[in-house]
């Protein structure tokens, strides 16, 4: 009895135990679920249990589907760029333009304010600003920049990717600017001694020494974005769609085992795209 | 003496708000030499550096190299070149790649860059780690490298700021061999940033010892060594005693200090074997401490110990007088 207590391997089960419960109560079972379910049947009012691959039959062969797929990763793939450019540039005058550290600390903290507030409530605060007579349409017409308001500021894309933008760019700011701090300033000032002209140290020096920071934030935005329905329903007025409205839909209409399908190959998706950032970047070095 | 490619400094200063770090400090360099900035931390002599490489800006005065003023060139645009205290190795690259750092971004290509690179590694004997990340390299290695990156920019003037304060001792020596070596070779002004006067004393074919934000004296090793003009050179360089006597302050050597039967009486406060002498302190009349450096055969055929009275002597031509 003494010698199994003893033994390491135990004890370390025994240390992993509760976390590996949790996860598999909470994660592996409820997705292990929604895989089971991709596979079974539905009707307009009965969900039969089997083993049918007409679910993702329909998901592939679906103009509807492949659309809203390929509108997700717009979504993403624009939100990342915008994120990633104004991310990139605050952590850059945080890091190398602001001398007391005081000071930087708190513009970083600044840069968390609208996170005090709930996702859903910074969102429909874009509502009075960018509406028909929203403050920004009134402030365009009274300096007679237009003639009549604008109506793409609400409820279309350019307020999705606003949203989006406004929403992540804080999970960019953050690991950039921490992998920045981390830069050894007289690698800076052994780059310019080296003749390196301001952009070249950003080229040369700064940007492959961030990768780490950029791909943790990228890593971040992707997911959210191309995981999020909310934002999508809010912002484009339920005028656009990404895979999450697809999915909140199929469950509103109790149609599960399409939600599921729909599901899983998000899910996918979503892991492929990160496994191939991973094999661009070790990030373990920044962990 | 005026040579090509001498260095001046005329009035050069430097302010951070309130504070002056270096008060117009005017000096011209030996061409060609071995210079050491000798002071202790807080002096002045990094800030001095620093604006001599172009890292900082210059708050007033000129840099001249070659009669050219350089103080408000960019640091590439001077002819310096600078190696810094953690050697500054980017962490990314090879040690090729470091090394041929400053010619892609002038855009020399890949195979020409990484030709001269190589021939920059061989000078310190490093061609075969070539490839290795700085990270897998030691310090005397890093070290290594990085003089190959900043004299690949064929400067008339390397500044060298604490290079040898990260090496263990027996490393330290061995570099400062090599230094010296280089310098020789090459045939350019090195200026060394320390607060070590064994190493500046060691390296320098002129020292320039500084305090308080002003150079406080310069000469060769020996010069400033054998004859200090102030009571702060005198200490820094260590090995001498500052001596308050009737005509004035003085500097004396503590290895021209002897026990006789004749001369100053003292009590023995410290005895401390150091190998080829022992550091014997003792205090005279009027609370003076006295460190003398007495050979080692000499002090053991009549050995002292704490507490002893003894009498101690030394020639009058060996006092210096100290302006202050």
């Amino acid at each position: 009895m003494q010698r199994i207590l003893n033994s390491r391997h135990l004890t370390g089960w025994l240390l992993a135990a509760p976390l590996v419960v949790v996860l598999a109560i909470f994660l592996v079972l409820p997705v292990l679920m929604i895989v089971v379910v991709s596979f079974w049947q539905a009707t307009e009012f009965s969900i039969v249990p089997a083993f049918d691959l007409g679910n993702y039959e329909f998901l592939f062969t679906s103009h509807v589907t492949l659309d809203v797929f390929w509108n997700t990763f717009r979504y993403a793939l624009i939100t990342w760029a915008l994120t990633l450019g104004i991310g990139f540039t605050v952590s850059w005058f945080l890091a190398f333009h602001i001398r007391s550290q005081t000071t930087q600390v708190a513009l970083a903290l600044l840069c968390t304010v609208p996170f005090w507030t709930s996702n859903i409530i910074r969102m429909i605060s874009w509502v009075p600003f960018l509406g028909r007579n929203g403050l920004a349409n009134q402030a365009f017409l009274s300096m007679g920049l237009i003639d009549a308001p604008l109506d793409w500021l609400l409820f279309s894309d350019f307020a999705v990717i606003l949203a989006f933008v406004h929403l992540n760019t804080v999970f960019m700011i953050i690991p950039i600017l921490n992998s920045m701090m981390r830069i050894d300033r007289s690698l800076l000032e052994a780059a310019r001694d080296a003749g390196a002209s301001p952009f070249q140290i950003m080229t040369n020096v700064v940007i492959p020494l961030c990768k780490p920071g950029i791909m943790i934030g990228s890593i971040f935005v992707l997911t959210l974005v191309m995981g999020d329905f909310i934002t999508v329903r809010f912002m484009s007025g339920s005028q656009s769609a990404n895979v999450g409205r697809l999915i909140s839909n199929d469950i509103g209409l109790l149609q599960y085992p399409s939600a599921s399908a729909t599901s899983v190959v998000l899910l996918l998706t979503v892991l492929l795209v990160v496994a191939g950032m991973l094999r661009l970047v070790d990030i373990r070095k920044e962990l | 003496m005026r040579g090509k490619n001498d260095l001046e400094l005329v009035a050069l200063t430097k302010r951070y708000g309130g504070t002056t770090a270096v008060n117009a400090v005017s000096h011209l360099f030996a061409p060609q030499s071995y210079v050491c900035l000798l002071g202790p931390s807080g002096c002045g002599k990094s800030s001095t550096l620093r604006m001599i490489a172009g890292h900082e800006t210059v708050s007033d005065g000129s840099i001249l190299l070659d009669g050219q003023n350089i103080a408000h060139l960019p640091p590439a645009a001077r002819g310096t070149a600078m190696m810094f205290q953690s050697y500054a190795l980017f962490p990314h690259l090879s040690c090729k790649d470091n090394v041929a750092f400053s010619l892609k971004m002038k855009g020399v290509d890949r195979e020409a860059r990484h030709a001269r690179a190589m021939k920059l590694l061989d000078l310190v004997d490093m061609t075969h780690l070539a490839d290795r990340l700085p990270a897998q390299l030691s310090g005397g290695q890093q070290q290594r490298v990085a003089l190959a990156r900043a004299l690949i920019t064929e400067p008339r003037v390397l500044l060298l700021d604490e290079p040898l304060s990260a090496l263990d001792p027996f490393l330290r020596i061995r570099m400062r061999g090599e230094l010296k070596r280089l310098q020789r070779e090459l045939q350019i002004t090195f200026i060394h940033v320390t607060h070590g006067q064994d190493e500046a004393l060691a390296l320098a074919d002129e020292v320039v010892v500084m305090n308080n934000a002003v150079i406080e004296q310069a000469g060769s090793a020996r010069d400033v060594w054998g004859a200090p003009r102030t009571e702060f050179v005198a200490r820094f360089l260590g090995g001498h005693n500052v001596l308050s006597l009737a005509q004035g302050r003085f500097a004396l050597r503590s290895d021209a200090v002897r026990i006789d039967t004749q001369g100053v009486e003292a009590v023995v406060t410290h005895v401390e074997f150091q190998g080829a002498h022992v550091a014997l302190t003792a205090r005279m009349a009027g609370d003076q401490e006295i460190l003398a450096h007495i050979p080692e055969a000499a002090f053991y055929a009549d050995p002292k110990s704490p507490g002893e009275a003894l009498r101690l002597t030394w020639d009058e031509a060996q006092l210096h007088k100290l302006t202050a």
